[in-house]
């Protein structure tokens, strides 16, 4: 029989490295699949998105200074951290989003082996989206991709996992900092994520998870001046898509809309959104002696 | 007699005390700003396309046919030769007594008494000298052979520098050698020639233009004739370019020679068009601006003769000496 | 004795303007349906050139249409390699009409001769010649082979012929068709592209011509049956073009305003970067969305290099834009000129000391004399907003960190100059500079094998190079 009370887990949110309450003190209450009660929370605020949008900002400036070698690494070694928490991830999905245990280890492997993916990417990026151009005239000129800057992302309601790992990735594999609201329904396996960043040498603040609701704090962020970057893969809600879209345009910030339908997240990803987040930097210099 | 005492006339002291050691001349003409080859050669090209039309063009191929220091070095030159050249170039243009003399003859040493006596003050002769056009002799030999030149007349002397010392960073060297070629040249004015088309790079030209001002020269120059590359305009742009920052730096103006490889009109003003935009008008005075050239003359009448008539003209209309 | 340049007027008698234009619409020039007519004028003289239709909402329906059926019927069915061939057409024969091109682009504009002659028409022939490379190679190119579709594309007034050619021919190349708005002040030349195509023998519909102003534009942009929107123009219409395509998924490249900072430090090749700074600012009247517009000169050579500066733009020739000695020309409009000087009275109200290069200003026309702006501050108006005009506001740096700091403190990204001798530093400021473009001692070169665009306010997406392309394909699946 049962004798041990059960110690249960406070859900927080990732900011800046560290675990805090949301600074409005609320929380909410998640349940699995079937309803049952699962944990509180944290319900992020629209401040907790500024605070994170500061983090992020202060924590991109080093994380694309690393070199992209150093990045590889980190995003090998969150990989191999996931790995040793797999049973937890397992749990924490299947519970989350209702699906057999054989399944959910299915989702943790595809998550797991996506940073793996995405790792390898770091010191490749530059040579496939870079370039050297071969211009009319006495003149060495290259192209390469840098990091946009500070990212805010909405990662997709269903996919609680793989689906978070494989829009965070692609955003900060190339340099870029960014602030992600998982899914609002299953937050859960989020958190869980949170701890394994905190503990792979990634660099406080290049992560920031809020878990809350998109339609609270996404316009916010998305008129936020120091966001470069949207990516709306998570909108589902057209008329929150739109109105993200318009508050992005006062500062021109760059968005990835909604995909037309919801995808696969098991199949292999393309350079698509890796791409997105990256700018071109053209760079000329005279050749002569 | 040191370097130092042998100060010319607007050398400031201040100047010339770097000449004291190959260090501190390194020092300064190193710590001169770099020419980007890229922007000086586009600046170039760039002027390259001012349009000189009607009455601009009939000034500026009068004023070009002024500034050339008409050339005979070779070898096989003769007193005939010379004699030919010197009146060619009293009267360009037989024909046209309106067309105005040239600025020097220019001859080598041993035929400046010659040239003197055919021009007699109406116009300068220059006399190449210190072993033209290699410069590898010793310097006794480049004194007696400056000596000589203005023993037999010449107002203007060519010098080459010594380029072996000079890419070897020998700068001292190079400078003590101007400095007692100078000496030697008493009265007479002296255009200091870099040959640029061994020094190979626009910051050795650069680099070679102070040194020689630095030292006294008058004029400095870019090429003997004898090297290709001569004069090209990026070259030329560099030499107008120091001369006109020593102006501001010291208050005298030093003046420029391109020589070898100007064979047209449209090249001659496509330089003057340089010196104007580089330096001012107060450069466009055959006692600041030559050309250093043989057949330009003919292109220059030729043009000229163009303007004048309306139509264009031919070879046998103008004097092949 | 000296010479001064005698006027050397480039011919007019090369160009053959219409006393009036139509609409470009599926292979001829149509009479609009509701549109209206307006003139266009030679800034330089304030002299009509020509009558130009301003395309009213039907118009633009009417192109849309056509553009669509010419995808749907040819263009999207035609293989690339035949694709290439009319782009390379299309090049050719600017080339061979390039003298023409030349001398209407300066009437139209007011930007000298010698600019539109070396600058503006071979880089557009350039364009062409790039892109059509392309066309049947999209598949080595890295972001798939679909085209949008139909693309709307809107351009400005300061290189018009330059920038039609940076949007048409990637949109060709990737198999879209295309309406293209030229701006207000300068339609002629895109009439002139729209009879280029016709020559081509360019299938009806692929690229189509809208002349008229912001109203044309926005019934453009906001066209139900546009899959993609390109726009080069301020970051203000920008804005208000992100917004319109809000939730439409058109897809959207902006190219937009900038401030950029030309970076002189001490040990730069200083002759060089004075023409640099020059080039930078005094390039096109300053009509440059990449102009340096602001000097970062390092404090220890600052009064050297602004003497030199002083000195070089006392050289500089502005008056008759054909004129082939002019280096300055006219401002495009009265518009624009009122815009200039307001800034310039903000620059002289918030305490910067004002130098203007001494020249006598023509009588008729609009113009603006080379100025710079000493003494600015990075809180100054000058040197925050963009002026888009000759005026160059100077502020001096100390150390590296600062010039970067001081680059980078503006919200736009297009470009920026670096001059040093020294390699090591450049590199390090090419990698913290938040800028598209980085010009290491020189500014404001261009070429369509080299991607042009920018960073923050300045705009996204690419134009030129392989990145280039992603503009015009669609990359989502």
């Amino acid at each position: 029989m049962d004798a041990r009370l059960e110690v249960r887990k406070t859900y927080k949110l990732f900011v800046g490295g560290a675990f805090p309450r949301s600074e409005s003190g609320r929380t909410y209450a998640v349940t699995d699949a079937k309803g049952k009660f699962l944990a509180n929370a944290s319900l992020a605020s629209r401040k907790d998105a500024r605070d994170a949008v500061r983090a992020a900002r202060s924590a991109q400036g080093a994380w694309w200074g690393a070199t992209a070698y150093n990045r590889g690494q980190v995003l090998y070694r969150i990989a191999e951290v996931m790995e040793g928490r797999r049973a937890q991830f397992e749990e924490e999905v299947a519970r989350a989003e209702g699906i057999s245990a054989r399944r959910a280890a299915s989702q943790v492997d595809l998550s797991i082996d996506r940073w793996v993916w995405y790792a390898g990417w770091s010191d490749k990026i530059a040579q496939v989206l870079g370039s050297s151009n071969p211009v009319a005239g006495p003149y060495f000129t290259f192209s390469v991709p840098e990091p946009t800057g500070v990212v805010a992302a909405i990662a997709p309601e269903r996919s609680s996992l793989l689906g978070l790992v494989s829009v965070v990735a692609p955003i900060i594999v190339s340099g870029n900092a960014c602030i992600v609201i998982p899914s609002l329904s299953r937050p859960l396996p989020a958190i869980a994520l949170a701890e394994v960043l905190a503990t792979s040498d990634l660099p406080g603040g290049v992560v920031n998870i809020l878990t809350g609701r998109a339609a609270e704090m996404g316009p916010w962020l998305a008129s936020h001046a120091d966001v470069n970057a949207l990516d709306l893969t998570g909108v589902d809600d057209d008329g929150l898509a739109t109105e993200m879209e318009f508050a992005a345009a006062e500062t021109i910030t760059r968005v990835l809309v909604p995909p037309r339908k919801a995808p696969d997240w098991a199949e292999q990803p393309g350079l698509d959104r890796l791409r997105f987040f990256v700018e071109t930097t053209t760079v000329w210099h005279p050749i002569g002696v | 007699m040191t370097a130092t005492e042998a100060r010319i006339d607007g050398v400031p002291a201040r100047m010339s005390e770097v000449a004291e050691s190959d260090a501190r001349l390194r020092r300064l003409l190193h710590g001169l700003p770099g020419v980007d080859q890229v922007g000086a050669e586009a600046r170039a090209a760039m002027l390259a396309t001012r349009s000189v039309k009607a009455a601009s063009k009939e000034q500026a191929l009068d004023l070009a046919i002024s500034m050339v220091d008409l050339t005979t070095l070779e070898g096989m030159d003769t007193p005939g030769k010379v004699r030919a050249l010197c009146s060619k170039g009293l009267r360009p243009d037989p024909t046209d007594p309106t067309v105005p003399a040239v600025a020097a003859i220019c001859v080598y040493g041993d035929m400046a008494a010659l040239a003197r006596e055919a021009v007699g003050d109406r116009l300068h002769v220059a006399a190449v000298a210190t072993a033209f056009p290699s410069g590898r002799a010793s310097l006794a030999v480049k004194l007696q052979d400056t000596a000589d030149a203005v023993a037999n007349g010449a107002d203007e002397i060519d010098m080459v520098i010594d380029r072996g010392a000079f890419l070897a960073g020998r700068y001292l060297e190079v400078f003590e050698e101007i400095v007692a070629v100078k000496q030697a040249c008493g009265a007479a004015h002296l255009k200091v020639i870099f040959e640029t088309g061994e020094l190979r790079t626009y910051d050795n030209v650069r680099r070679a233009s102070w040194l020689a001002m630095l030292a006294g020269a008058d004029f400095i120059k870019t090429s003997t004739g004898k090297v290709s590359p001569a004069a090209t305009p990026p070259v030329t742009l560099v030499l107008l370019e120091a001369v006109r920052d020593w102006f501001r730096e010291t208050g005298v103006r030093v003046g420029v020679k391109p020589a070898g490889g100007i064979r047209t009109a449209k090249d001659a003003i496509r330089y003057l068009v340089m010196v104007k935009e580089t330096c001012g008008d107060a450069w466009l005075t055959p006692d600041l601006f030559r050309f250093g050239a043989s057949s330009l003359l003919n292109d220059l009448l030729l043009q000229r003769q163009r303007m004048l008539t309306g139509h264009y003209s031919g070879p046998d209309y103008v004097t092949m000496d | 004795m000296t010479f001064d340049y005698a006027p050397a007027p480039e011919s007019r008698s090369v160009v053959d303007i219409a006393p009036s234009y139509g609409l470009f619409i599926d292979g001829e020039f149509v009479d609009p349906i509701d549109g209206a007519t307006f003139k266009t004028v030679n800034p330089a003289t304030e002299e009509a050139l020509a009558e130009v239709t301003e395309a009213g909402p039907l118009d633009v329906d009417r192109a849309v249409r056509a553009a669509r059926t010419a995808y749907r019927t040819t263009w999207s069915r035609m293989p690339g390699s035949e694709r290439a061939k009319y782009l390379y057409r299309i090049a050719r024969l600017i080339q061979e009409r390039s003298r023409e091109l030349a001398v209407l682009e300066t009437l139209d504009n007011g930007k000298p001769i010698r600019e539109s002659r070396d600058v503006d028409i071979p880089l557009a022939a350039a364009h062409f010649f790039y892109h059509a490379g392309w066309a049947d190679k999209l598949e080595y190119a890295g972001y798939g082979t679909r085209a949008y579709g139909v693309a709307g594309q809107v351009i400005p007034w300061n290189f018009p012929l330059l920038m039609l050619a940076w949007k048409i021919a990637p949109a060709l190349a990737c198999g879209n068709t295309v309406v293209l708005k030229p701006a207000e002040t300068t339609p002629l030349t895109a009439l002139a592209f729209a009879d280029i195509c016709r020559q081509a023998d360019l299938p009806p519909g692929v690229v189509n011509i809208v002349t008229g102003d912001g109203a044309t534009g926005r019934a453009l942009v906001e066209h139900p049956d546009v899959d993609k929107v390109a726009f080069t123009g301020s970051t203000e219409v920008g804005r208000q073009i992100q917004r319109a395509v809000a939730g439409t998924r058109k897809g959207l490249t902006l190219e937009l305003g900038g401030k950029a900072a030309n970076i002189v430090f001490d040990d730069a090749p200083l002759d060089e970067a004075v023409e640099g700074v020059v080039n930078g600012i005094f390039f096109n009247q300053g009509h440059v969305c990449c102009a340096g517009s602001r000097l970062l000169v390092q404090e220890s050579v600052a009064d050297e290099v602004l003497d030199a500066l002083k000195r070089r733009l006392s050289t500089l020739r502005l008056g008759d834009p054909l004129d082939k000695n002019t280096d300055v020309g006219a401002i495009n409009s009265a518009e624009q000129r009122a815009r200039i000087e307001e800034l310039v009275r903000a620059g002289d109200d918030e305490g910067a000391e004002r130098w203007s290069a001494a020249c006598a200003l023509p009588e008729r026309g609009w113009w603006f004399p080379p100025t710079v702006f000493t003494g600015v501050t990075q809180a100054h108006r000058i040197a925050r907003e963009e002026i888009f005009g000759p005026v160059l506001a100077v502020l001096t740096f100390r150390t590296p960190d600062e010039a970067v700091e001081k680059a980078n403190n503006t919200p736009f990204g297009l470009s920026a100059g670096v001059w040093s001798e020294k390699g090591s530093r450049t590199l390090w400021m090419a990698s913290r500079l938040r800028a598209g473009v980085i010009w290491a001692n020189t500014f404001n070169r261009f070429d369509p094998a080299a991607p042009f665009g920018g960073y923050k306010e300045s705009g996204f997406g690419r134009e030129g190079g392989r990145q280039g392309l992603a503009a015009y394909l669609r990359t989502e699946g």
